[in-house]
């Protein structure tokens, strides 16, 4: 999954008062650092041109509050999405975000959050920066904040959450976060919609995203030339919005089936947001967008992944060999739509600029709020977009 | 920072031509105050930019010149966030009212800051809508909403205008023109938009703002039910959440509302009622039908007196009336009233609603309940009159120790109104110093100066030190008028 940081030193500190005295220690010497949860995303961005030391948020582990009437949680930042998934379902309830990785062993809040990392529940619950309500964060100076609250909905102060959110640690840790809960459905079904053709699969997800259906996730996905188009329902009888589904999808001229044992076709959809051995591009991009997609990636002899109705797409490119032209080539054909780099091996990644270009204008006022919150250049340096 | 000269308010007439640019007293008293009437300032000039262009200069020239400016979109907001500086430039957005680009392919919108929000679900209805809908949507900006980070009715369900913005063009304090975000998610880089929406018009000025639209619901099913008290109702919330039904709004009046409401809109509500719960369901029609006779169902057995359903279009919007009508009605009941904006955990509803019924007791004042129950948003409306000597103090006293009880509760401040010059005060309530000093580190990455609606938000003023680099002592500082972060 790429390379993994030099790391000298690896240390754990078990409260937010010893992890803000590390941080203020190392800015004093200017020694950089980098905050690792679960370490199942640590070849993400660019590689660091410094050595940095790791602090792990594993040590602060503890869901403080499980408000379930509220539908609400406070937990650590070093809890594992799955040790939460299991408290809160035992009400009956989730936090609708569901990366790759998050029902396993590593995946850590923390560390989601800080990735901006989301999973197919995005199309109907929105993804972190939409779920957390409150969190507190450690600046390189030891400076200790909070900002939000446990509550949700609430204008008070700056939404400081957001700006940690996707910031890759580069401003400071994430300490903890307050997350807004949902209700688990009671029933789930998905209609799937296959084809060659990925302008069929792109007026067949249209067509569902402007449908006045409530859909909990609506994917797109794209392996060896052909496609599927995949809508997923929940609530107390799925199955007959899915067959509904369907049956517009066949319309479409799509090849469909209905499945109400689903858990896997959405397990796959997960996972092939992350690669191990490819090279892994996200495309913030439009819905309009997905058949000159699906070209490229047939072009490029490329696997997709998508979330239809957001514009979101995940594409791996297999060879190595052919990745940095590969991830060029997506950019000319998919502009303005930005293609980051996730996943990538080594030899790739020094070959391809991960996160490409930035606008001017906004790269200088993204420094700025750098240099306010790690005046220290401490963090995390180097790793981010515009070699923040 | 000082005031528009001559020279400052010339520039503006030469960018903006001279009928936008009043400096006549008469002209400018219409902007002293947003929708709180109980703060008021004079601005120095009002200026009203025709573009983003023009905008952007403007602010440029007070950057240049070291004015504050605070930008004004329909003035409805309830926290004195739009209240000019005193002698300052204020840019009303009022003539940005374009639509920029309805791309419904990709459900998006792009408009300029001064377009109503009714406008945005008008131009992309019926098939689809933009669910932020704050009770003044008829006349309120997308400009002002995407400060304020507004909520709604339906905001329990849909989330607030922060979930719903997907790009701005930015023109920061300085004069610097940014594009953040676009159409789509995730772009590289901070949230700058995240960061932004809410920010109360302290980091700069939104010209154009692209929003996110969605299909709407192919069923909406409402109704109205009527109990002995606020806590029976609440019972009644409680119970639909536990059963996992996300209403698409839960909506509760007591009984001063109640009564405000009738008056205004003939409602047919009973005046001896203690609480009136409006539910709204949405989304696909089985589903819809199925959880709304469960809903009709959980109100009876709680104890509802009486249940109605909207049978058609017409009463839906009936029961909306009457629901929005709740603020402005209540002149009826009493001549001045300080409307609070308190969140709390939605179970500690009926502790706190006892709370603020102990409270208005012991103060002799009366406080109106119109709430967001669904969020635990709660519209305490503390009822006093100006005329009576010594009523105004008591009233305010009252409205703090209700945030404080709501604070206290575990909840916020403010849900939706914002901060503002009004309950800046009660941000210490809520946060330490170093929290307010990690906002203010926000605040000086866009606006350095200081000129972006200076006195709002921030329960002190602050100013920003030179980053990174030594201390040096700031003027202000030195005369021991500000504090450094």
């Amino acid at each position: 999954m790429g390379p993994q940081p030099t790391v000298d030193t690896r240390q754990e500190p078990a409260s937010p008062e010893a992890l803000g005295a590390l941080l203020s220690q190392a800015s004093g010497r200017g020694a950089g650092v980098r905050f690792v949860g679960g370490a199942t995303k640590l070849g993400w961005g660019t590689p660091s041109p410094r050595p940095l030391s790791a602090i792990s948020l594993r040590g602060l582990n503890t869901i403080r509050e499980h408000n379930a009437g509220d539908l609400t949680a406070v937990v650590d930042a070093g809890v594992t999405l799955a040790k939460l998934q299991a408290e809160v379902g035992a009400a009956g309830q989730m936090l609708a975000l569901d990366p790759p990785l998050g029902d396993g062993e590593r995946a850590t809040l923390g560390g989601i959050v800080a990735t901006g990392d989301s999973g197919p529940l995005r199309h109907r619950y929105g993804s972190g920066r939409d779920l957390v309500v409150g969190m507190t964060v450690a600046l390189s100076d030891g400076t200790l904040a909070k900002s939000g609250g446990k509550v949700i909905k609430n204008v008070a102060g700056y939404d400081i959450a957001k700006l940690f959110t996707g910031a890759y640690g580069t401003l400071g840790a994430i300490l903890g976060v307050s997350v807004r809960l949902h209700p688990l459905s009671p029933t789930t079904a998905t209609a799937v919609g296959r084809s060659a053709d990925p302008a069929l699969l792109e007026a067949a997800a249209l067509g569902l995203s402007h449908a006045r259906v409530e859909l909990q996730s609506l994917d797109l996905r794209w392996e060896h030339g052909a496609g599927a188009v995949l809508a997923r329902f929940g609530g107390q009888s799925a199955a007959q919005p899915a067959r509904d589904a369907a049956g517009v999808m066949g319309e479409q001229g799509l090849e469909t089936e209905v499945s109400e044992d689903d858990a896997e076709i959405w397990d796959a959809q997960r996972a092939a947001q992350r690669s191990e051995e490819g090279t892994v591009v996200r495309v913030s991009g439009v819905q309009a967008q997905i058949a000159e997609l699906l070209r490229s990636a047939r072009s490029l002899d490329a696997r997709v992944v998508g979330r239809a109705g957001l514009g979101l797409s995940w594409v791996t490119l297999h060879s190595a060999a052919d990745a940095p032209t590969g991830v060029e080539s997506l950019r000319s054909a998919l502009a303005p739509s930005p293609c980051v780099v996730l996943d990538a091996p080594e030899e790739v990644r020094a070959h391809v600029d991960v996160w490409g270009a930035a606008d001017p204008a906004s790269l200088v006022l993204t420094r700025r709020v750098k240099e306010r919150f790690d005046p220290a250049g401490i963090c995390s340096p180097g790793v981010f977009t515009g070699g923040i | 920072m000082s005031a528009p000269g001559p020279d400052l308010a010339g520039e503006l007439r030469s960018i903006c031509g001279d009928e936008y640019v009043l400096t006549h007293r008469h002209d400018l008293l219409t902007y002293e105050s947003d929708g709180l009437l109980q703060y008021a300032a004079l601005p120095g000039v009002v200026v009203l930019p025709g573009s983003g262009e023009e905008v952007q200069r403007v602010v440029r020239a007070c950057h240049r010149a070291g004015v504050p400016f605070v930008a004004r979109g329909a003035g409805s907001g309830l926290s004195g966030g739009a209240m000019p500086v005193e002698g300052g430039v204020l840019i009303a957005l009022s003539r940005l009212r374009r639509i920029l680009d309805v791309d419904l392919d990709n459900q998006r919108v792009t408009v300029e800051p001064g377009v109503t929000n009714i406008a945005v679900s008008e131009v992309v209805g019926p098939s689809h809508f933009y669910p932020p809908d704050p009770s003044s949507q008829i006349v309120c900006s997308i400009g002002g909403n995407v400060a304020e980070n507004s909520g709604g009715a339906h905001c329990f369900k849909y989330g607030f205008t922060t979930n719903y913005v997907t790009g701005l063009d930015v023109v920061l304090p300085d004069g610097e023109l940014v594009h953040l975000g676009g159409k789509g998610l995730d772009t590289p880089g901070y949230d700058l938009v995240g960061a932004f929406v809410g920010s109360e018009g302290t980091l700069g000025v939104a010209t154009s703002i692209t929003l996110r639209v969605v299909p709407s619901p192919e069923s909406v099913r409402t109704l109205v039910a009527f109990f002995d008290s606020t806590s029976e109702a609440g019972a009644v919330v409680s119970a639909v959440v536990a059963e996992g039904i996300v209403a698409g709004a839960m909506e509760m009046m007591d009984n001063l509302s109640i009564r405000a409401a009738e008056g205004a809109t003939g409602a047919g509500y009973p005046q001896d009622a203690g609480a009136a719960l409006v539910i709204e369901l949405d989304g696909s029609e089985s589903e819809c039908e199925a959880r709304f006779d469960q809903v009709v169902g959980m109100c009876e057995k709680g104890g509802a007196w009486k249940v109605r359903v909207a049978a058609d279009e017409a009463e839906r919007a009936l029961i909306w009336r009457t629901r929005k009508a709740a603020f402005a009605a209540m002149g009826r009941i009493a001549p001045n009233y300080y409307v609070q904006d308190s969140v709390i955990p939605r179970t500690k509803m009926a502790t706190v609603l006892a709370q603020i019924e102990e409270l208005a007791g012991e103060y002799d004042l009366q406080v109106a309940n119109v709430f967001h129950a669904g969020d635990g948003n709660l519209h305490p409306l503390v009822c006093y009159d100006g005329a009576k000597e010594g009523e105004p103090e008591r009233a305010e006293e009252l409205a703090g120790l209700i945030v404080k009880a709501c604070v206290d509760a575990g909840g916020s401040i403010t849900g939706e109104h914002g901060v503002g010059v009004d309950k800046k005060r009660y941000m210490p309530q809520m946060f330490g110093e170093e929290d307010l000093a990690t906002f203010q580190r926000l605040r000086c990455a866009f606006d350095p100066a200081g000129l972006a609606n200076p006195g709002k938000v921030m329960p002190t003023p602050r100013l920003c030190g030179e980053v990174p680099g030594p201390y040096r002592e700031h003027p202000l500082e030195a005369a021991g008028i500000a504090e450094r972060m």
